[in-house]
């Protein structure tokens, strides 16, 4: 790995991350992907995101274009940048609150649409922000301050869903996984048409605390010990399943992309 | 070369006339939902603005429409919008965001009778208050709001400029019937057509959202490194959340950039106001029998003054005062339930009595004779 400063992607304004947040991780693991991939600065980036911990991982913070929209519309706005710019790599930030919760069905309609921009997924299975109410990626019966006497709802499985959605790449990993991570935001960079990158993260604060963790590194060692490959999960049953992070490459293959399907609407509404 | 319509006269619908006029004040992105009855402006639009080089694209709901909307616009186009009551309300949030960062857009509401679904088909005023209040916060809109087909076209061009102008988002207030019904308009010769564009910034600019007025804006990609965020942020976006000053300063003046150029905002069609007994406000569609029941009652010799409004916000409070100085009785005819009426109540402070004329359900409009037997009526009450 690149041993060269990160400081030159970034503003003079420190990260507002709680001590031991995974945030700081995706961040930090995002920033050595675009430096390896040969990017000096963020010319020709464009970010956008919502409202969350998450969305505050490119703004104001990165020095690059950012644009922080409203709770769960940063795919949306996205949209509309790549249609008008095609030239520009437009990356969102959110989190599984943002992007899941009330964003989901953005997120379901650019994978659709095969939308030309990575979305990343820090998904700490909570809403952090507003201080740990579940969210719909909390698992089965964690207490959170919403769920006093543990979770009564199932949790979706986001990178699998943008995947059937029909996205060009889908990967799930976690904040333990640092350098299968580093090489899927990569990836997903390079990827031609909608690519995803969802990181399950550890949010001591707001999830360890009620979830019985005593410290960040406790749930870091637990999303390691969870995370079972495409593999191994074949070989366990649907209630073991349950209590496991299938981490990997769901899908990634070469389609055609929103933006040159209009490329093909334009070209035939001008010879009319 | 921009396909353009071309310039002289044409019969069209008013939600033609909408598209067409978007086209030439230069819109080159547009992302709409199903709604009616503002659907023939996508369906319109879906055609006629790939021929012009831009992009219309059909959103999952509303919601994603404006914000869209918001993105493109970032990246440099002009930038619309079209819905109905019940999508003008989930564009809220984003409506507020807009004013906010100061995104120039442009949201046409082609108005129906509400609330909630009520009769969609059928045409209603009910959207005046929410065009002014409608997003949280302080906050203060321009909303304009045409009576014919040539004014879809004139104020749909209007909406673009005063975006552009102001950096905020512009909201064409229209209806059901000026949107369905069919008229003649001219469009005149285009290059006499005023178009503005927004403000660039200089190279070493770096402040984008400050100064007296409007600052310059860059779109993404031009090399300035912009944050844009809907949280209070200094001049250069760069976000402060619990610092009183710089939410007191970014609020009022975005409250103020428009509250203080009410003047020149203001635009108004005034008949007869310095010499009448009787003053009738009114605006869009209801404003239609207003002509008709002026002239039944100067047939009649009672004098009528007839102020019919195409910015409704911010309300043009001068012109209504004044005719208050002239008329004991003003009457206000529009397709809701007293939305309008109350700001004439309240400008006039009492130098007139105003009286309310409504009528909602069905698309049935106020009619010259209903409005002709409220003015006489009203001289008996001298």
């Amino acid at each position: 790995m690149s041993k060269a400063s990160l400081s030159s992607y970034l503003r003079d304004i420190r990260f507002p991350f709680c001590a031991g947040c995974g945030g700081t991780t995706v961040a930090t693991v995002f920033l050595k992907a675009v430096q390896e991939l040969g990017h000096k600065d963020f010319q020709g980036f464009v970010f956008c995101s919502g409202i969350g911990c998450a969305s505050w991982i490119p703004s104001p913070h990165f020095k690059a274009d950012s644009i922080h929209t409203t709770h769960g519309r940063s795919i949306p706005v996205a949209t509309g940048v790549k249609l008008v710019r095609p030239d520009l790599k437009v990356v969102v930030f959110g989190g599984d609150g943002d992007l899941v919760g009330i964003g989901l069905s953005h997120l379901i309609h650019a994978a659709r649409r095969n939308l030309d921009i990575t979305v990343v997924m820090v998904n700490n299975m909570i809403y952090g922000m507003t201080g740990g109410q579940v969210a719909a990626t909390t698992p089965m019966n964690v207490k959170t301050t919403t769920t006093p006497y543990g979770g009564f709802e199932g949790s979706l499985d986001t990178a699998r869903l943008v995947a059937t959605a029909g996205a060009s790449y889908a990967a799930r990993w976690t904040t333990a996984h640092l350098v299968q991570l580093r090489e899927s935001i990569k990836k997903a960079l390079v990827t031609k048409g909608f690519s995803f990158v969802e990181v399950v993260s550890q949010c001591p604060t707001a999830y360890g605390r009620r979830a019985g963790f005593k410290n960040a590194g406790e749930m870091l060692l637990w999303l390691k010990e969870q995370s079972v490959t495409f593999d191994e999960a074949e070989q366990l049953s649907e209630r073991e399943l349950e209590e496991k992070i299938v981490v990997g490459e769901f899908v990634s293959r070469i389609l055609p992309t929103l933006s040159e399907r209009i490329q093909t609407v334009l070209r035939k509404a001008k010879k009319q | 070369m921009v396909n353009h319509l071309t310039s002289g006269s044409h019969f069209m619908r008013g939600n033609e006339a909408l598209a067409e006029a978007a086209i030439v004040a230069g819109c080159r992105f547009f992302a709409a939902y199903p709604i009616t009855p503002a659907s023939e402006i996508s369906e319109h639009l879906a055609k006629r603005l790939p021929q012009a080089g831009g992009i219309m694209i059909q959103m999952e709901d509303e919601i994603a429409s404006l914000a869209s909307v918001i993105g493109a616009s970032w990246a440099g186009a002009k930038a619309m919008t079209a819905t109905s009551g019940p999508g003008f309300s989930l564009m809220q949030e984003n409506i507020g965001y807009a004013f906010m960062t100061e995104t120039p857009c442009v949201i046409a509401d082609i108005q129906r009778a509400g609330p909630s679904t009520g009769q969609a088909t059928k045409c209603g005023q009910g959207d005046v208050m929410q065009a002014r209040w409608g997003t949280h916060g302080d906050y203060a809109s321009i909303v304009l709001s045409p009576n014919s087909v040539q004014e879809m076209f004139d104020l749909t061009v209007r909406a673009f400029n005063l975006a552009e102008e102001y950096r905020t988002p512009i909201i064409l207030l229209a209806d059901e019937i000026i949107a369905h019904m069919s008229e003649q308009m001219v469009v005149p010769p285009l290059e006499e057509i005023t178009i503005v564009d927004r403000k660039k910034p200089k190279s070493t600019d770096k402040a984008f959202f400050d100064g007296d007025g409007v600052a310059p804006m860059p779109s993404v990609g031009e090399g300035f490194n912009v944050t844009v965020t809907g949280s209070t942020h200094d001049e250069f976006g760069v976000r402060f959340t619990a610092d009183p000053k710089i939410h007191r300063v970014l609020v009022t003046r975005l409250v103020e950039k428009i509250r203080s150029n009410v003047e020149l905002l203001a635009d108004f069609e005034a008949v007869n106001v310095d010499n009448c007994e009787v003053g009738v406000v009114s605006y869009g569609c209801a404003s239609r029998a207003v002509y008709e029941a002026v002239e039944m009652a100067q047939d009649r010799g009672i004098k009528v003054g007839f102020i019919r409004l195409k910015t409704i916000w911010p309300f043009p409070e001068k012109a209504v005062e004044e005719m208050a100085q002239k008329a004991k009785n003003i009457i206000v005819p529009e397709m809701n339930l007293q939305q309008v009426f109350f700001e004439v109540q309240r400008v006039v402070k009492g130098a007139a009595r105003v009286t309310p004329v409504n009528k909602i359900g069905g698309g049935e409009m106020v009619t010259p004779e209903e409005l002709f037997s409220v003015i006489e009526g009203s001289v008996g009450e001298r």
